[in-house]
């Protein structure tokens, strides 16, 4: 559904992505792996549109990816982006602004399945609720393609069991999710393929469960090697 | 579900899968969680929950009704032989380590017998 040909993004003298190939299937749930500043974030807003690649090419379902595509594909960015003064109704009203495609009903059915409610405040909120609010704003979205950039950082043990729910609740055979971590314990258990990217280069792509079955190895086995 | 780092994940379910049949947890003709219920129980993706379910099939720990869902088998004998290999596993697994610590088969059932229970 995706391809990434020769992509490389150049800031000054600093490579952020060098020559990256990777094809991205319907159905399957990607975990982007590797340490901060490897390439992962710039690769993320690239297929969101959101920055222009130096060099290389992306197309998405078999065309170059255009300024349409926006409305298919969902990005979490890592950082906060809500206003402090928003409520969590507030965000659903933003969000239905911006994206014909969000469900303001499906978003009140994610917040309150992560028991939060409507009237919470975005700076009242601990860093795992305000993980929580960004999963639900961006999961109304009825997305084909979904880039979720470190969902699970620095949230407590429930919320991230609570926004793993909600991913392999949605993840289904017709779209596409990429999670960009750096914990990989966390996401072992449901990442179908991992994408080991180091410095801006993308070392290898593993089969999770073909390496658990084939070699008896971990995603720890395999990026204690590689990376 | 804790899971081992090195074992396919589809097996490690089944395997939880089969002991909650043994427990009685899950009876004979019990519809079985949707494959999207599946995935949240166990933290697993889909495509997983539908292998779960294929091998399971195979093997003929469930049917699947066409637009329904999958139901545990109703076969009379699946429940005893499922706990009998359950139980095989767990004896080999055993007496690997026990020979690992230098014990033959006589030592081991003379200490099993001599075995006191832990009391709670």
């Amino acid at each position: 559904m995706l391809e990434c040909r020769g992509l490389s993004k150049t800031y000054g003298a600093k490579k952020a992505l060098k020559d990256l190939n990777l094809n991205l299937e319907t159905g399957k749930i990607y975990g982007l792996l590797g340490e901060n500043g490897s390439g992962k974030t710039t690769w993320m807003k690239m297929v969101a549109g959101l920055i222009k690649p130096t060099q290389g090419e992306i197309h998405y379902m078999g065309r170059p990816l255009g300024y349409k595509d926006k409305e298919e594909i969902a990005y979490m960015a890592t950082e906060p982006f809500f206003y402090d003064w928003m409520k969590a109704a507030d965000v659903g009203r933003y969000y239905q602004d911006f994206f014909g495609d969000f469900d303001m009903d499906r978003y009140r059915e994610l917040l309150g399945k992560m028991g939060l409610e409507e009237s919470m405040k975005a700076r009242e909120m601990s860093s795992g609720m305000h993980a929580k609010l960004k999963i639900a704003a961006t999961l109304a979205r009825k997305a084909k393609l979904c880039l979720l950039d470190e969902p699970l950082n620095g949230i407590d043990y429930k919320a991230r069991e609570e926004v793993v729910s909600i991913i392999v609740e949605e993840a289904d055979e017709k779209n596409t999710f990429v999670i960009s971590t750096h914990l990989l314990e966390e996401i072992e258990s449901f990442v179908d393929v991992a994408v080991f990217v180091k410095n801006g280069e993308l070392i290898r792509t593993a089969d999770l469960e073909k390496e658990r079955i084939m070699n008896g190895r971990s995603v720890r086995d395999i990026y204690m090697e590689i990376m | 579900m804790e899971y081992n780092a090195e074992t396919p994940i589809y097996i490690q379910v089944i395997r939880d899968l089969k002991k909650k049949m043994i427990k009685g947890e899950l009876n004979p003709g019990d519809k079985m969680p949707s494959n999207r219920e599946l995935a949240v129980l166990y933290k697993v993706n889909q495509n997983t929950a539908a292998r779960i379910y294929r091998e399971m099939e195979s093997e003929g720990f469930c049917y699947t009704k066409r637009g329904i869902g999958t139901f545990v088998s109703e076969e009379e004998n699946m429940f005893e032989n499922v706990k009998k290999e359950m139980a095989e596993e767990v004896l080999r697994n055993f007496m690997h380590e026990m020979r690992d610590l230098g014990f033959q088969k006589d030592d081991i059932i003379f200490q099993i017998a001599d075995y006191k229970e832990e009391q709670e």
